[in-house]
């Protein structure tokens, strides 16, 4: 593993009396996209703002490459880019808008041009460039907003929901460019959101933050599949989500090879796309080898029970079906089944119970 | 209203043959009240920045000060500037009463209160994430300051046309501090004031519509730039 681009020792955060943030440590690694979910009030975008060096932390230590800030932030800030949830655009026209970073960072004028030709054609507002700032949509904005932090080609990129405000045929098509910019140029970037579907979309690594307290750090199957606690499970949603390839589409109906497993589902996607294959726990149906199988359940699985878990009003199974797979069974169903650990059972779900999610390999 | 129209006449006479001492009074109206509004406007855009950026302890206290500041008596200003520039107070040494100086400092301290009051409600009146955005696309402080103002331009603009027309329409305390003395001293309005002491009311009523024609123009060229359409 490289040496981490940012490190935050022992950072604290606090608003009057109140700590709203309290990370011992946390670690950005070079060319990783780190998604930080978490529920509102949590201290997402306070973490990123102490990252971005725009909010002083009571106590604790911020190193960029392994050197400690201290005093001015200014020549740090400068290596970094920030965009926030409003896309915050000058009063003047797109082109000024983009090139305002990079007049404030020195940048030599001819160079400017040519940054700001490339990364607004990048971002699909080139036509754009004359218009003023006021009178664009709010897709048009925030693709600007995002043009203007990435024409700064930062060592550090730091997201703030930059997709909430908007609508959703205009956040789709937004993340579609912006996950082939962070795929194509590798940059280092925190990303908050609070929505799970953007950070398994773009992240490389999860971090879950409640309270403002880091409550879980790890890839996308460990965070989902594997939640430290009922907190963190509720507020993600047990999931199984696991890395998977698809094969083949036929007449809407999709196999998706998932190490030696296929699993059948519905997809828009290509044959050969890199995706996570997500199921909800409610949605899986375990029943003894022998029983007959609803026909409409198109996937059905052989499993070994390993991990049987009360949670509240169910029971939370783990099941190994080649990768782990987890069901929610009513305490009944578990009394009948006579489930423990090492039982074998058939685990079934509907093609579209299934949930396909594209994602680049890391 | 026989009376208006003599002075509009008389106005348009003194004006067009080039009458020495209404051009003088007119240069000394526009010095001294174009300094103090430089003056308020360094001063009070200092303050509203520090204000509304850096919101310190007891910021509402102190605009409550400013606020109430923009209805500062002149007579009251004119008094206390007067009292520290006599002979004997604490500022004597440098030898200011009765110049235009001590006109400059008096109408300062007047237009100061409307400017900084003005401008801070229009920072304030700023996404306080703007100032964010800013410094992370790489401003220092100063940077930060002035992209902030150009965001702010219309209500700051407006603040300087307040602080500008509190100062060029001052009399009190221009007479108090500055003593009305002919050829250097003598504003429009102190002009107006002693013109009409001495009933020469035509002569009063030209010198206001000068005063009016002076400030509109200025305005009008401060509203000019205020509503150009943003530098691309």
């Amino acid at each position: 593993m490289s040496a981490p681009l940012l490190q935050l020792q022992n950072i604290v955060v606090e608003r009057g009396r109140r700590r709203v943030l309290d990370v011992p440590c946390l670690n950005v690694l070079p060319n990783e996209v780190l998604a930080v979910v978490g529920p509102n009030g949590a201290g997402k975008s306070t973490l990123l703002r102490t990252i971005g060096l725009l909010e002083r932390p009571a106590r604790g230590s911020i190193l960029f490459a392994g050197h400690p800030i201290s005093g001015n932030p200014l020549p740090f800030r400068r290596r970094m880019g920030f965009v926030f949830q409003e896309p915050l655009l000058l009063d003047t026209s797109v082109e000024s808008n983009v090139r305002s970073g990079l007049a404030l960072r020195g940048v030599p004028a001819s160079e400017r041009q040519r940054r700001v030709e490339e990364w607004t054609v990048r971002f699909g507002i080139a036509e754009l460039r004359r218009r003023s700032a006021r009178t664009l949509s709010g897709g048009e904005a925030q693709r600007t907003s995002l043009a203007r932090a990435l024409v700064l080609e930062p060592e550090v990129l730091l997201l703030d929901e930059p997709f909430s405000s908007l609508d959703a045929p205009t956040r789709e098509s937004l993340i579609d460019d912006l996950d082939v910019i962070l795929t194509t140029r590798r940059v280092t970037t925190v990303f908050v959101t609070h929505d799970r579907t953007e950070a398994l979309r773009l992240g490389d690594r999860i971090a879950v933050l409640m309270g403002g307290k880091l409550r879980q750090l790890g890839t996308a199957a460990e965070v989902f599949s594997s939640p430290v606690d009922s907190e963190v499970a509720a507020f993600v949603g047990v999931e199984t989500i696991v890395p998977g390839r698809i094969r083949e589409v036929s007449g809407g109906l999709a196999s998706v090879a998932v190490g030696e497993i296929t699993i059948e589902t519905t997809t828009e996607l290509q044959p050969g796309a890199d995706v996570l294959v997500c199921l909800r726990p409610e949605d899986v149906i375990v029943s003894d080898l022998a029983d007959a199988i609803p026909m409409s359940a198109r996937n059905r699985l052989r499993v070994t029970v390993t991990r049987v878990r009360p949670a509240g009003p169910y029971v939370r199974l783990e099941l190994d079906a080649g990768f782990t797979l987890v069901a929610h069974i009513t305490k009944q169903s578990l009394e009948e089944l006579t489930l423990s650990p090492g039982a074998n059972a058939v685990a079934s779900f509907k093609a579209t119970a299934v949930h396909l999610i594209p994602h680049r390999r890391g | 209203m026989d009376l208006i129209w003599d002075g509009v006449t008389e106005a348009l006479r003194l004006i067009f043959t080039g009458n020495g001492y209404v051009y003088e009074v007119t240069f000394t109206s526009l010095l001294v009240s174009g300094s103090a509004t430089v003056i308020a406007l360094v001063v009070g855009l200092s303050i509203a920045s520090f204000l509304a950026f850096r919101a310190p302890p007891g910021r509402t206290l102190a605009l409550s000060a400013f606020n109430a500041g923009m209805a500062l008596p002149p007579v009251a200003v004119g008094l206390l500037v007067s009292i520290m520039l006599w002979r004997t107070g604490p500022l004597g040494q440098l030898h200011l009463l009765y110049s235009r100086t001590a006109i400059v400092i008096a109408q300062a301290v007047i237009a100061t209160p409307v400017v900084a009051a003005l401008s801070t409600a229009a920072l304030q009146g700023l996404n306080p994430n703007l100032r964010l955005q800013v410094l992370a696309l790489g401003a220092s402080r100063w940077q930060a300051a002035l992209l902030l103002f150009r965001e702010a331009r219309l209500s700051l603009l407006a603040a300087a046309m307040a602080g500008f027309g509190a100062a060029i329409s001052e009399v009190g305390a221009t007479i108090m501090v500055g003593g009305n003395s002919k050829g250097s001293t003598r504003t429009l309005t102190s002009a107006i004031v002693l013109e009409v002491q001495q009933g020469e009311f035509e002569t009063a009523i030209a010198l206001s519509f000068i005063l009016l024609a002076v400030i509109l123009s200025i305005i009008t060229l401060f509203t000019v730039l205020q509503q150009r359409r943003p530098p691309a």
